[in-house]
């Protein structure tokens, strides 16, 4: 009788990188559910240009590179890159921007470097990294969210969010009303301005009840969905524990120094994109580092690079740039972090 | 004693041999025909040393080693030899010198073996040496020739005896069904190898997995021996059993890299092996049968089989019931490390300590897995037993860069499939690791080939230019003795070009004067 | 121009300057080893011997890459391996092996048929490792583990009586098919 022959081992786990992805965009739910209660349904618009944008940038590209493009599209890893790039912009994007970034990401971010697994830089970052610099202003023109302090009312977001979504005017009035400048982005102007942290907090329209209004909750949902990740093992904790840990340690000395100078760290853990980021974005495996001992350097870096940023830097929120920044510095980590081989003497 | 689990990593991995464990060892049937191969799993190909149509009986030397690598084979039935060719085997190249026994049912044994050995009165060296014409080699799956082991250990020192029953590999339990069976023949083996190492120490190695094999060796530990002998249990952790894993877990040192376990003073034989050595000392048989777990959704009846060395696979799949539902794969070892064999009319080997008949089912969606590249995640590097970086010897190999390759521990890699088995985009690992072995072997070859070329060309253009400079200097001195000779008064002339080629000169009055 | 204006001219004059006496130093000081780049280069040559590069053995070929009188594209039996050592040692781009050079043969050796073999003994010279073995009138025979495969002998032979035939290594025999 005779067999088949193929070599061993002749037996595989069955993690496959399409349910790495799909899981990844499961945890991403809750966020989603927060951000579109408070924020409108704006993110639902962006994930559907950035979804579509992003299948067509990656077709297009593999077939310019002559490869197969069904198998490629199938594995999962573009739409994540579309969807991490619209939960990171504000809903109020005009569709043309975010089709812009998304194509950035894509081709720029990946397929210039040769695909799946071949990326020194985080797609998605790279795609907001462009539109942050070339387009600030709409970029930061983030709804008020509506909560319990908030003035207006889902249906009229809705219908400003598709307003600006095509580009179309918007009366001033509403403007005003319903857009204004993030929690982290007012706290800062604040600072800029001279006023203390007690008096910015005593306003009531910066930080809420964790961290900044409206995001806190955005962030809560991403830690959920991040110790959801955890527990079933698609990320592991060195990065982001790392990343909360050099973003928190500075603020917290910081803060104990000075409380009156910045946000302390459970504002800072809960504002802006740092659950987002730390538990999602952070550990995309192709730029990280990949030892366990370089995965703590990198995400401490981007912590700090955060936390730096956030206290002097320009941008608001610098989770795109500090990511970047230790997506070049990671060859450097994975090359002098190599764990010892077993047999051979240490170094 | 408990020991823990020093190596980096691993898998804990379903076993799949309980039940297959429990029963009895199965006699082998009589076969009719025995297909002794020549390559008995270490790549070391024997010589044969009988002729076709020689009569043989059960014990008799039909092949001998050209190297240290290889075991003496002996015939494991009596009767004829039939034919000495290339037949399909279990080697890496599917196929090797085969030689052909036909059975005549006596089962006669060979007149020239002893019938028992006192080992104890022995030499170590000369038992060392009857070891080896014994043939006893590793049972454990590496066939490896257990006296150039043992040679090893004596020189280096290396006197604590490991016995390993670990039997980590899912599947694979022949030497846990021995260890149950024949506790009191492991621990003579183990006296036999003390013996010939020169050492007291002995430990055997049992993962925590078979708590039947532990007990039966700890009632057969002989009493006078317990200061110096014991059992370790070590966590069922895969690769437990592997050599450098196992020493690292039961005696907390590490096997330098490149080196052997001799270098760090410990000689590690298969439990299997150990129960061989036994027999031979009791009985004077050399080594001809060997345990076999017959195995698999495949089988009828999963057992363990006592079989003949050359007994065609199909025959203990007969053993063990036969074929059943759809066999597609028939691997020779367990489901991480075993070769996937192309026909049943392959002789049993000494290498081989397991028949897995694999259906879909066993094959846990491997048939189904497709290719992607490289994510980065990182998983491989986490189970890696040897802690090295999958990924980046991955990288290495795909762009053929040897040095990196090999800095990243291409080399060091123990070929478990543990990476493998983990890697979200399936890509084969262990198998491009040992492609990537091969590569960095044949370049090897073709650099030293290179330098003995370069080594002989420098030698040529050094004779030819000494033998030009001979012949120069041979014709000057006799173009100036015909000068003497002539007496020609003249002044040197200096002659056009001024070097002494001057054949075209009539006369040999004068040429130009060499500096 | 005002005080500033001129201190930010200095201050970027004096960098430049800085850097400049400071690359002029190790460029004088740590010179590339330019001596001994020619048996590096031979090192990475796979020793053949057979002149399908155009020059009359490996390190003539060597000693035309570090003068950079030849690329290093020229070797058939080095193959891609050599080109891209030879691009890493040199700082170049690898390229393939110009096909205008040969083909690459494999590992083969010369097999002299000693039933024909006249004894000439012209072929004796004309291997550049000295692996033919033979006397005036006697049959000659090639040392195969110190053949390269040149094939220099074949042309000096009168009566055709020397072949190459490849070797058999591992690589060549039954190898078990690729994963599906």
């Amino acid at each position: 009788m005779r067999f088949d022959t193929s070599p061993a081992p002749h037996v595989i786990a069955g993690y496959t990188v399409p349910r790495v992805m799909f899981q990844v965009l499961l945890a991403l739910l809750p966020v989603g559910i927060v951000q579109v209660a408070l924020f409108g349904p704006g993110l639902l618009l962006q994930l559907a240009v950035a979804c579509v944008a992003a299948l067509a940038c990656e077709a297009a590209a593999l077939a310019m590179r002559q490869r197969d493009a069904l198998p490629a599209l199938r594995d999962g890893s573009v739409l994540v890159t579309a969807f991490l790039l619209a939960f990171s912009v504000t809903p109020l994007l005009p569709w043309w921007l975010t089709a812009l970034g998304t194509a950035f990401a894509v081709l720029l971010g990946k397929h210039v470097f040769g695909g799946l697994g071949q990326n020194p830089f985080n797609p998605a970052m790279v795609g907001y990294a462009v539109l942050l610099v070339s387009f600030p202003v709409e970029m930061t023109r983030w709804p008020v969210p509506l909560d319990a302090t908030g003035a207006g009312d889902w249906n009229s977001l809705a219908r400003l969010t598709l307003r600006c979504f095509y580009g179309g005017p918007v009366p001033a009035g509403e403007w005003d009303v319903y857009t204004g400048a993030t929690a982290l982005d007012s706290i800062r102007n604040g600072l800029e301005l001279r006023y203390t942290m007690g008096e910015l907090l005593a306003r009531g329209d910066t930080v809420g009840l964790l961290g900044a209004r409206g995001f806190e909750w955005i962030n809560v949902a991403a830690l959920a969905g991040g110790l959801y990740l955890l527990a079933r093992g698609i990320v592991r904790w060195h990065i982001p524990a790392a990343v909360l840990g050099g973003l928190l340690l500075p603020a917290l000395v910081a803060h104990a120094l000075d409380p009156g100078a910045g946000l302390g760290p459970l504002a800072h853990a809960f504002s802006g994109a740092t659950m987002l980021g730390a538990f999602f974005i952070a550990t995309d495996p192709v730029s990280a580092a990949t030892s366990d001992l370089g995965r703590l350097w990198y995400g401490a870096g981007i912590g700090v690079l955060v936390w730096t940023i956030r206290s002097w830097g320009g941008y608001p929120d610098g989770f795109a740039f500090a990511v970047l920044l230790m997506n070049l510095a990671a060859p450097l980590l994975d090359r002098y972090t190599m764990p010892r081989i077993h047999g051979r003497p240490r170094g | 004693m408990t020991a823990r689990h020093h190596f980096p990593a691993g898998l804990v991995l379903e076993a799949r041999k309980r039940t297959t464990a429990a029963q009895p060892i199965v006699a082998g049937e009589p076969v009719g025909r025995v297909l002794l191969a020549l390559d008995q799993g270490t790549g070391s190909v024997l010589e044969p040393v009988v002729a076709v149509g020689a009569t043989v009986a059960r014990g008799t030397v039909v092949a001998r080693p050209v190297d240290a690598f290889g075991a003496v084979l002996h015939a494991s039935v009596s009767g004829r030899v039939t034919a000495i060719d290339l037949r399909e085997a279990s080697t890496e190249t599917g196929e090797c010198p085969c030689i052909e026994i036909e059975s005549d049912d006596r089962d006669a044994r060979e007149p020239s073996l002893p019938s028992a050995v006192e080992f104890a009165t022995l030499d170590p060296a000369a038992l060392v040496e009857q070891l080896r014409e014994a043939g006893i080699a590793g049972l454990g799956g590496a066939g490896f020739p257990t006296a150039t082991k043992l040679c090893a250990g004596r020189e280096r020192g290396a006197r604590v005896l490991l016995l390993d029953g670990a039997e980590c590999e899912p599947w694979i339990c022949c030497d846990d069904a021995l260890m149950r069976a024949q506790a009191e023949g492991v621990w003579t083996g183990a006296a036999v190898l003390s013996h010939a190492l020169g050492g007291d120490t002995c430990i055997v190695a049992v993962e925590d997995d078979k708590p039947e094999a532990i007990a039966a060796l700890r009632a057969a530990l002989p009493d006078a021996r317990r200061a110096d002998w014991s059992v370790a249990v070590v966590p069922a952790v895969y690769p437990q059993g592997a050599e450098r894993q196992l020493i690292s877990a039961v005696l907390g040192v590490e096997v330098p890299a490149g080196g052997l376990p001799a270098d760090a003073g410990v000689t590690c034989q298969n439990v299997a092996t150990a129960a061989a050595v036994a027999h031979w000392a009791r009985t004077g048989d050399p080594l001809t049968t060997r345990v076999v777990t017959v195995t698999g959704s495949g089988v009828a009846r999963p057992t363990n089989v006592r079989a003949r060395l050359g007994t065609p696979v199909a025959a203990l799949v007969a053993a063990a019931g036969g074929y059943r539902d759809a066999p597609l794969r028939l691997i020779a070892g367990g489901n991480m490390m075993g070769r996937a064999l192309a026909t049943d009319a392959v002789g049993l080997t000494k290498a081989i300590n397991c028949i897995f008949v694999a259906t879909e089912a066993d094959l846990e969606g491997r048939l189904h897995a497709r290719e992607l590249p490289c994510i980065r995640c990182g998983d491989c590097a986490r189970v890696c037993s040897v802690g090295l970086l999958p990924q980046q010897i991955h990288r290495a190999v795909l762009a053929r860069d040897d040095t990196a390759s090999v800095r990243f521990g291409v080399r060091d890699c123990i070929d478990c499939g543990c990476c493998d088995y983990v890697c979200p985009s399936q890509i084969p690992l262990a198998w491009r690791f040992r492609e990537a072995r091969r590569h960095l072997q044949e370049r090897e070859q073709a650099t030293r080939r290179a330098s003995a070329a370069r080594t002989r060309y420098e030698r040529r253009e050094r004779r030819l230019r000494e033998a030009e400079a001979a012949r120069q200097q041979s014709f000057e001195a006799a173009r100036a003795a015909a000068r003497l000779a002539t007496g020609a008064p003249g002044t040197p002339r200096p002659a056009a070009g001024g070097s002494g080629d001057g054949a075209r000169e009539p006369g040999g009055s004068s040429s130009g004067e060499r500096p | 121009m005002s005080a500033e204006v001129w201190l930010a001219c200095a201050v970027a004059a004096a960098l430049a300057a800085t850097c400049g006496f400071a690359l002029g130093w190790a460029a004088s000081r740590l010179p590339p080893a330019t001596d001994r780049l020619v048996d590096r280069i031979d090192a990475l040559l796979p020793q053949t011997q057979c002149g399908q590069c155009l020059y009359p053995g490996c390190r003539p070929y060597a000693a035309a890459i570090a003068s950079g009188e030849a690329d290093i594209d020229r070797c058939p039996p080095g193959g891609e391996a050599t080109v891209r050592a030879l691009a890493v040692l040199l700082d170049r781009e690898p390229k393939p092996v110009d096909p205008a050079h040969g083909p690459d043969k494999g590992l083969v050796v010369a097999w002299i048929d000693e039933q024909r073999c006249i004894g000439c003994a012209r072929c004796l010279p004309a291997c550049p490792v000295d692996a033919i073995v033979g006397a005036h009138r006697y049959a000659h025979t090639v040392i195969a583990e110190q053949c390269t495969g040149c094939e220099r002998c074949l042309a000096p032979c009168p009566v055709d009586c020397i072949e190459v035939r490849p070797v058999p290594q591992l690589a060549t025999l039954k190898r078990w098919p690729r994963a599906a």
